[in-house]
């Protein structure tokens, strides 16, 4: 196991940017989650990671060794493909054993280790069959086998759980999860789907347009993301952006909107733009009569013990989950109130957010 | 898959369909295949029962026709057929009874090899050369790429044989007229065109991340080429094979025109018989017989290949 060190990794395409000056570094045994939209250089940076593309510029090192330019087939990493890449032509354990077979591992060590892996994964019993009739979860299986046989210095997935039902894919999240518990290798797992990642990340890089916005714990991205992008692309439903005034000095403890004042936390930075954004979570906006603001309800969802009410107001539709209690329905006119201690305010130019109280100072707008 | 279950769904919602699909398919065999029983059931009859009217079609089977096809003759007196004694072999008797007596072998079995060797050395060489520039196109960045694609397949967008005189001063310039280094080069040029294009059209089918995970377990990028991207390729190279071969065995007039003795294949030869002694049908029956075996026994070989791979991929697996 190791630790991956990213520096200054750039991926252009002729003139297209694919990734941008990334630099991070991943733990020794960590599961590390890369997120973001479609398109965003996810996948260029892991199959960098991999070997399999050649950065145009920057560092990789793994375990402290510079790797940046030395074929995939010399960095002892292990990859999960999206569609699995098994060998058709194979049988289960020939796909498992595999790597080992390229290794010039004798046939009775090959043996023993693919059956070790297999009943880790469950698979035993299938060992011998082709793989062209599995179940896509049996399929996912054998191709994590095919990684774990290695004993690889880092795991490398790229949306394995891309092709399964959502049902099954929720199963599989857990056992992944359980396997990186027990296992405890370096993970760099890719998906663009924030559910998975907050599920099973020790820690969420989230990417846009090729950049790394931020990395952080699920619950520290969730509660504290700092930009707007990354606000909006994480949680569900999603953030709500109210427009709110800016040019606003430090020391601030609201905000004003269209049709009404907003507590916020203490702002430790000045909003220089002449606008901002105020981001509240459904789970922050209470229904009360007394509310800062005042709106018509659009629709009243029912989500088990509470529920999603749609309020049209003067700062645009906003999304709230409340206690499904409170009787509202939809043309009723409500007022909303703030939980200011959690709003997170962003740059209206910049769409960083801007340091206060929720960042204790952390966040560098 | 998918594909198959909406045509049985078709199929069962209307018997009558079903029945005319039948039927016409039936009918369609019938016409194909009646020339062809035909010609074969010519070669085993003898040179009068060929040509009687009635056409016969029980008749008393005899080799005479591969018999003459196989050797030279020339016709004897009695007295001098006496003299000879009893017949040695059994083509020997089959010969005499018609008063005639072999003088050596025909050179039908010499075109014949030459036919194998031209069409299937040339037909190799193009599925290879095919495959691997095929694997390039699909997998590298090629420069001019697309124009290079263009350039390969315009060689087919005329009749071969519209280059002929150029290629005949060539070759005889070149002393590679009447060898067979020179068919198969020939045939390899014309069949490389259509090797790339359709085995390109397989292999951008097999997913990258194959080759991707190869290299990653330890493969260099040749061997994960011939490992793990030729037995999936297996299907299109069988097709594009077949393809190859049919063209090249068939071919007439370059071989016509660039070939007369040394590495003269089958097709223009087997004409030639008619001209040699007479109308000898059952010579040439068995002549066109023993030419259509090859392919017949090729495609019989790899028709489960084939199968998949005629559906261009249209298929999932
Ligand atoms: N070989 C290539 N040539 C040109 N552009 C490329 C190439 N590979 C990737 N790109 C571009 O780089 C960008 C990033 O691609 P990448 O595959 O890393 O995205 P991703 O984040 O993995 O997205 P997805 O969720 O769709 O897999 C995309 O816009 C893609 O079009
Ligand atoms: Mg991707």
């Amino acid at each position: 196991m190791a630790t991956i060190e990213i520096q200054n990794l750039c991926k252009t395409y002729g003139d297209f940017v694919a990734v941008r000056e990334s630099s991070f570094t991943i733990q020794d045994g960590e599961f590390f989650v890369m997120l973001g939209p479609s398109g965003c250089g996810k996948t260029t940076t892991l199959r960098m990671i991999a070997g399999l593309e050649v950065p145009t510029a920057g560092h990789i090192h793994l375990g402290g060794e510079e790797i940046t330019y030395s074929p995939g087939s010399q960095r002892n990493i292990a990859f999960v493909f999206q569609l699995f890449a098994l060998y058709p032509h194979m049988s289960v354990q020939d796909n498992i054993g595999f790597p080992l077979k390229v290794q010039g591992v004798s046939r009775k060590e090959r043996k023993n280790k693919v059956e070790e892996v297999a009943r880790m994964l469950q698979i035993d019993h299938i060992l011998k069959q082709g793989v062209g009739g599995l179940s896509s979860g049996d399929r996912q299986r054998v191709a994590l086998g095919r990684a774990l046989v290695r004993d690889a210095q880092a795991f490398l997935m790229d949306e394995p759980l891309g092709a399964l039902d959502a049902e099954f894919r929720d199963l599989m999240c857990e056992e992944l999860r359980l396997l990186h518990n027990r296992v405890g290798a370096t993970t760099v797992y890719v998906t663009h789907d924030q559910v998975e990642a907050m599920s099973m990340a020790d820690r969420i890089c989230v990417m846009e347009k090729g950049e790394v916005l931020q990395i952080a714990t699920p619950d520290e991205i969730y509660a504290r993301p700092t930009s707007k992008f990354v606000g909006g692309f994480i949680g569900s439903p999603s953030m709500n952006f109210l427009p709110a005034q800016g040019g606003i000095d430090s020391g601030a403890k609201s905000l004003a909107v269209k049709g009404g004042e907003v507590a916020i936390p203490e702002m430790y930075q000045a909003i220089t733009s002449d606008s901002a954004w105020i981001g509240a979570r459904p789970e922050h906006i209470t229904l009360s009569d007394q509310g800062a603001l005042r709106g018509e309800t659009v629709s009243v969802e029912y989500m088990g013990s509470r529920q999603l009410v749609v309020v049209d107001t003067e700062c645009g539709r906003l999304r709230v989950r409340s206690d499904n209690h409170i009787p509202v329905k939809t043309g009723d006119n409500v007022g909303l109130d703030f939980d200011a201690d959690a709003l997170v305010v962003f740059d209206g130019h910049t769409e960083k957010a801007i340091d206060s109280a929720l960042f204790g100072g952390t966040a560098h707008g | 898959m998918i594909r198959s279950a909406k045509m049985l769904k078709v199929g069962e919602s209307s018997g009558l369909s079903k029945w005319i699909a039948g039927i016409i398919v039936t009918f369609y065999a019938l016409v194909t295949v009646m020339p062809l029983l035909w010609i074969v059931a010519t070669s085993f009859k003898s040179p009068p029962d060929s040509i009687s009217y009635p056409p016969q079609i029980v008749f008393e089977p005899t080799l005479e026709g591969y018999v003459n096809l196989f050797t030279e003759r020339s016709r004897q007196t009695d007295e001098y057929i006496e003299k000879l004694g009893p017949p040695e072999t059994w083509y020997e008797e089959i010969v005499r009874e018609r008063n005639m007596v072999v003088t050596g072998p025909s050179r039908f079995a010499g075109r014949y090899w030459n036919s194998i060797f031209i069409g299937f050395g040339s037909t190799f060489l193009a599925v290879v050369l095919g495959t691997m520039a095929a694997y390039g196109f699909s997998r590298f960045k090629v420069p001019l790429k697309d124009d290079l694609l263009f350039f390969i397949l315009s060689t087919r967008m005329m009749p071969p044989i519209a280059v002929a005189i150029p290629i005949y001063l060539m070759y005889r310039e070149l002393g590679l007229s009447d060898t067979a280094l020179g068919m198969i080069i020939l045939y390899t040029a014309v069949n490389v065109s259509l090797a790339v294009w359709l085995l390109k059209g397989f292999v951008d089918e097999i997913p990258r991340e194959y080759e991707d995970a190869a290299l990653i377990d330890g493969y260099s990028r040749f061997q994960a080429f011939i490992k793990v991207v030729l037995p999936q390729m297996k299907a299109g190279i069988a097709a594009t094979a077949i393809f190859c071969l049919i063209f090249a065995w068939n071919e007439y007039a370059f071989a016509l025109l660039l070939t007369s003795g040394n590495a003269q294949t089958a097709p223009p030869f087997i004409p030639a018989i008619i001209g040699e002694g007479g109308l000898d049908w059952p010579a040439v029956s068995a002549g066109t017989t023993l030419f259509l075996l090859p392919i017949v026994i090729v495609t019989v070989v790899l028709r489960n290949q084939l199968l998949r791979g005629i559906t261009f991929g249209a298929v999932r697996k």
